[in-house]
């Protein structure tokens, strides 16, 4: 492709940003929405471009762009695999409905909300085709500060406690992880990914498990891996409906993401030795967190629990280092994006009549609300992990890729089928089943066309991955067999190499 | 025409889940029983077309590519699909047919058709599955269906619980049958049929390593299969959903817990024959678990009230046999059972609901009494039914005759005469349990008979007046299942197990050689003298001394509540998995995650950042600047090193 369509991709919310900034205050806030809608719209239109035109044959980058910055010691440089590819098309994909969500449900300081949105998405993407440590630095951690604002300017009653804890917990992962890039720098003389993941200058044994333990602190902040989790389920009650979406759709991903783009490929070694560490996180995240969500009486925090303990099904699956579980793990990251995603806008519609999300406020919904009730129902399978629904192929591929590392993994993972039915049916059962007999929900009302536009497509993609996910798995297959066959080769290499600092490292 | 056979019912699930309020209640009616009638029709000529020796596979599209893992959407079409497609699709239609009649004052039919038909299409998906996966697909999509019929009067809380808890038992079970695919993939490398089922053999007596034992391969694989088959079959220990299942309405309770959904996990066991087959410690297992299973539930059946209930147990009963039937190697038993037992069960629990119907939603049997003279109609159907599920008929083979009787008269002495030949010490326990069970299942079903039909009417006088015959949509499928009830033994007998056995199933299911000509004389009279017994027993209390139950249940002796709570199953699960769940969650949450994790991390942490900078900052707008400070310091520093380090 001649034009640099992911720079365009990537800088098409900011310049939305810049064009509502430049805009006299009181047309700014006429037009602040419709501009930003128009402007996520075509971001969505040009990613499925790019889909279009990706090569679903090839493991390698593709769109690449390059420009020399710094001195060329630093390199400006995007491009995307078939890992990375769909978490583009997945931003691009909510950004649209959080607009639109927030309508009319944000009614203080919407242009600066909306610029905050747009500026997110510019940043959100920008982590996924970068291809230079600095600029992805650059980009994962400027990510947060328009999430802070969001949480903490539109947020609830705690907002700046939730805004607090989340900020703590970052702030410990990403000076480690700066600390990490500079190191792989001095080793390795360069920081682009490209180079890095090609295994010319691969990195020593010893220094695998340090750098490979300051990446770790940064992303399994950002999965989040028990016991860092805590901040989420405080972020997510905190956050307004469109933030608690963008969080669980896209932030979390960026963990996930940075396992499968760092750890693996350039720490083989050290990802090996600490995959049992891994194993035993998710493991306690999945049982832990579903067991947690049990015993919940908010309905968002319980879907924070649930969300947990569905990312602890992507890192088990990762640290499989098999196809089936690494891809299954993506496909977990992409489906858990739309479903969790769509159960936020769920939770919003509601909150948005009855500025509550206690359980216990609420019962027999399904008397006046039958369509939010079907589509309520039909993420809240897709979070069981239904057959049919996009949440059983990840589930499925994940613990099918931890049954062959080993069979405890599954037998434990596997305990969260049970257990995700029970909060997650229990749930459904409290709020939407039942006699309506509560005074103040007798007039509340089915969704909006406005809602219905944004879920719709939600209910519909969330069926279609469950039941036809070949062009998904189209795209992820090659750089997964990539990944995997990468891995295994250098892994064999490092061992030769450095068969006495395995053993002497920590 | 496969396709359409499956996909009928998932078109009229959709037309009247979609458009039904645009349709109207009526119209929705009329699709979906229409196309569950043409799937219905065209499964009868699939069938009559395998038996003459057709049959295949149609592949749909692909489901998952991952690795060298392949799964296709792929409809397979073989003896034992037939049997099932013609279960499925027959009683599905003739439920579909009188539910028009029971549901007719339902406000919400429209939802309920969609249900029916859903489920039904999950049901077919399951029984054409051509791989492990699809089969879980259909598997869980019965699960989900079912979830949604029980839970269909969704303003009950009794209902919504027993939804609940239908699909999380199942999930216990499926857990097995999850970890049981996990590991057919793991060693055969595939999940489709029949390349499973040809590698078999090669893998008998050898191990791997499963949770950190070295075990048999195919033992493991098989008991876990099992595990799931129980949860879906209401075995002993997975089985306390079935009961609860009865809080939906009664046409669900037909369809699903009678005749189609709970026969699923002895589907599975016998598409999974030639597995089991090299399994021979899962064979024992599950006979074990089938036969305790058909004392237990016949036990609990003795003293039930609710008359829903206990045909519930008897079909948790009647289960067990074909487990236990399928335990001992004879597979084709258990699938003859199960294709008998389809009739004249679906037929007791229409029945049951035209009682009801005719009671005006009484359940209980201890109001009821001497309807036989206002409801003759539905009578003669349900005594058919009674005396097809205890077997009752004259095994004339003591005189190298066939014998005569109704339906289950000949899968069950079948079954019996099975257990017996098999000659092994589960087989032996089996079988002196189908004797038993048999003799109880005789007492339960004509108990319900009396109690319902016979004596004097025990109820509120007022109902009596009202006490109607069922409308025509009802009585037709009453009558056509009731012909089932009484021939499909008899027709089908050299088909399935006799004869024509080992040209019908053409190695869809593993066929024993032995034959079962060396039966002796008692062990053929034993099923027909316990039956008499048990009704016997039946006639003495409930017909000659009706006084006495009521006396023996106001004792309450220690037998009695046992048996009346069910063996204390519920309050047991309840005080070992649900309440310490519940308690463990909050204890994880209040102190895991409130008092250790954040006390230690982030509030200990910002405790000690507020005693230092106390009233200086200003912390709501603070962190977020210190933060892109932070973040800006660490840019900066980053970008003077590679100014003066970098490459120039």
């Amino acid at each position: 492709m001649g034009w640099p369509i992911l720079s365009l991709l990537t800088f098409l919310p900011a310049l939305g940003a810049l064009a509502i900034l430049a805009m006299p205050k009181a047309s700014a806030e006429q037009m602040a929405r419709p501009i930003a809608m128009i402007v996520t719209l075509l971001d969505l239109v040009l990613a499925l471009v790019m889909w279009a035109n990706f090569d679903t044959a090839s493991s390698a980058f593709q769109f690449l762009e390059q420009t020399s910055w710094l001195g060329g010691g630093i390199n400006y440089k995007m491009g995307v695999d078939g890992i990375s590819m769909l978490f583009v098309v997945l931003t691009t994909l909510l950004m649209p409905m959080c607009i639109l969500a927030s309508w009319d449900s944000v009614e203080k300081r919407i242009v600066e909300y909306i610029i905050a949105f747009l500026v997110l998405e510019t940043l959100m993407i920008g982590v996924f085709c970068a291809l230079d440590l600095f600029v992805f630095y650059v980009f994962f951690e400027a990510g947060l500060i328009p999430m802070f604002l969001i949480i903490g300017v539109w947020g609830g009653a705690r907002r700046v406690y939730a805004t607090f804890k989340f900020f703590l917990y970052t702030l410990l992962g990403s000076v480690l992880m700066l600390l990490a890039m500079m190191a792989i720098y001095i080793q390795t003389g360069t920081t682009d990914i490209v180079t890095l993941l090609s295994g010319a200058n691969p990195i020593p044994a010893h220094m695998q498990y340090w750098l490979w333990l300051a990446f770790f602190a940064s992303f399994a902040v950002k999965v989040p891996m028990w016991p860092v989790h805590t901040w989420l389920p405080d972020a997510h009650v905190e956050a307004p409906t469109a933030g608690s979406v963008i969080l669980a759709g896209i932030l979390l991903k960026m963990g996930g993401y940075g396992f499968l783009r760092f750890s693996l490929p350039m720490f083989p070694l050290a990802s090996e030795y600490f995959a049992p560490l891994v194993f035993s996180l998710s493991l306690i995240a999945i049982v832990y967190t579903s067991l947690v969500a049990l015993a919940q009486e908010d309905i968002k925090k319980l879907i924070a629990y649930s969300s947990v303990a569905h990312m602890g099904l992507v890192t088990l699956g990762t640290f499989t280092f098999n196809h089936q579980g690494i891809e299954g793990g993506i496909f977990q990251m992409l489906s858990h994006g739309i479903v969790s995603g769509a159960l936020f806008f769920c939770v919003g519609v509601v909150y948005d009549r009855m500025h509550t999300r206690e359980i216990a406020a609420y019962g027999g919904l399904v008397n006046r609300m039958p369509i939010y009730a079907v589509c309520f129902m039909v993420f809240t399978l897709a979070n069981v992990g239904l057959p049919g629904t996009s949440g059983f192929v990840g589930e499925f591929l994940t613990l099918l890729g931890a049954y062959e590392a080993n069979t405890w993994l599954a037998i434990f993972g596997t305990t969260g089928i049970i257990l995700s039915a029970a909060y997650a049916l229990w749930l459904y059962r409290r709020v939407i089943f039942g006699v309506l007999d509560k005074k103040n929900l007798q007039d509340i009302m089915d969704m909006s066309p406005r809602e219905i536009a944004i879920i719709a497509p939600l209910v519909i993609l969330t069926i279609a991955m469950g039941v036809y996910p070949k062009p998904i798995f189209d795209v992820t297959g090659p750089s997964v067999a990539h990944l995997v066959e990468q891995f295994n080769t250098r892994l064999e290499a490092a061992k030769l190499e450095a068969p006495r600092l395995a053993e002497v490292a920590p | 025409m496969y396709t359409a056979i499956v996909f009928f019912p998932l078109l009229g699930a959709i037309i009247a889940g979609l458009f039904g309020r645009v349709l109207g209640a009526r119209l929705s009616e009329i699709v979906t029983t229409a196309l569950l009638f043409a799937s219905a029709a065209m499964s009868i000529l699939t069938f009559v077309n395998v038996v003459e020796g057709s049959g295949g596979t149609v592949r749909l599209f692909e489901w998952i590519a991952s690795g060298d893992l392949h799964v296709d959407w792929t409809l397979r079409v073989d003896s034992l699909t037939a049997v099932m497609l013609v279960v499925v699709t027959c009683v599905s239609s003739l439920v579909h047919l009188y539910s028009v009649g029971y549901m007719h004052e339902d406000p919400s039919r429209p939802r309920f058709f969609a249900y029916l038909s859903l489920f039904t299409f999950a049901m077919l998906m399951l029984v054409t599955a051509d791989n492990f996966l699809q089969m879980f697909f259909g598997w869980e999509g019965v699960g989900l269906a079912s979830y949604l019929l029980i839970g269909f009067w969704y303003h009950k809380p009794s209902a919504n619980a027993a939804a609940m808890k239908a699909f999380i038992v199942n999930r216990v079970g499926d857990f097995g049958f999850a970890l049981g695919v996990f590991a057919v993939f793991y060693v055969f490398g595939t999940l489709d049929f029949t390349a499973v089922f040809t590698a078999a053999p090669d893998m008998v007596g050898k191990n791997f390593v499963f949770a950190g034992q070295q075990v048999d391969i195919l033992t493991t694989i098989c008991i876990l299969l099992f595990i799931g088959a129980m949860g879906k079959s209401a075995q002993l220990g997975l089985h306390t959903w079935l009961p609860d299942a009865m809080e939906g309405p009664t046409p669900v309770s037909a369809l699903i817990h009678a005749a189609t959904m709970v026969t699923a996990g002895v589907f599975l066991v016998c598409r999974c024959s030639p597995l089991f087959e090299h399994a021979p410690i899962a064979l024992d297992m599950v006979a074990i678990v089938g036969a305790t299973t058909a004392f237990f539930a016949a036990s609990v059946g003795l003293f039930q009230n609710d008359i829903k209930r206990v045909i519930a147990y008897s079909t948790c009963s009647q289960l067990g046999y074909m487990f236990f039937a399928a335990g001992v190697g004879a597979y084709n038993a258990a699938m003859f059972h199960l294709f008998t037992h389809a009739f004249f069960k679906a037929l007791l629990f229409l029945g049951a609901g035209s009682v009801i119907h005719a009671m005006h939603h009484e359940q209980d049997m201890r109001h009821m009494g001497g309807l036989a003279k206002h409801i003759p109609a539905t009578w003669s159907m349900m005594l058919i039914g009674t005396i097809a599920i205890t077997g009752l008929g004259i095994p004339f083979e003591m005189f190298g005759l066939p014998g005569l009787g109704f339906a289950g008269f000949y899968s069950k002495d079948f079954i019996i005469e099975s257990a017996f030949a098999a000659g092994t010490g589960p087989g032996t326990y089996a079988f002196i349990i189908g004797i038993v069970a048999a003799c109880m299942t005789s007492f339960y079903s004509w108990r319900l008979m009396f109690m319902t039909f016979h004596g004097r009417f025990k109820g509120d006088h007022h109902h009596l007046e009202h006490v109607h015959e069922s409308p025509l949509p009802m009585m037709i499928p009453l009558v056509v299942l009731s012909l089932g009830a009484l021939f499909a033994g008899a027709a089908f007998f050299a088909l399935f197990v006799g004869e024509g056995a080992h040209e019908f199933w053409r190695g869809a299911l593993a066929l024993h050689e032995e034959a079962h000509h060396e039966i002796p004389l008692w062990v053929l009279l034993a099923p027909l003298v316990a039956t008499l017994l048990g009704l016997y027993i039946a006639y003495y209390y409930y017909i000659r001394h009706p006084e006495l139950p009521p006396r023996m249940a106001a004792k309450r002796g220690m037998l009695y509540l046992f048996l009346y709570n069910k063996w204390y199953f519920d309050e047991l699960y309840d005080f070992l998995f649900v309440q310490p769940a519940k308690c463990i969650g909050r204890i994880l949450w209040k102190t895991g995650d409130g008092k250790i994790i954040d006390g230690l991390g982030p509030d200990g942490i910002s405790a000690r950042v507020l005693d230092a900078t106390r009233g200086a900052v200003r912390l709501q707008s603070g962190y977020v600047y210190h933060y892109a400070f932070a973040m800006l310091m660490g840019a900066a520093a980053l970008i003077t090193w590679f100014l003066f380090n970098g490459p120039r």
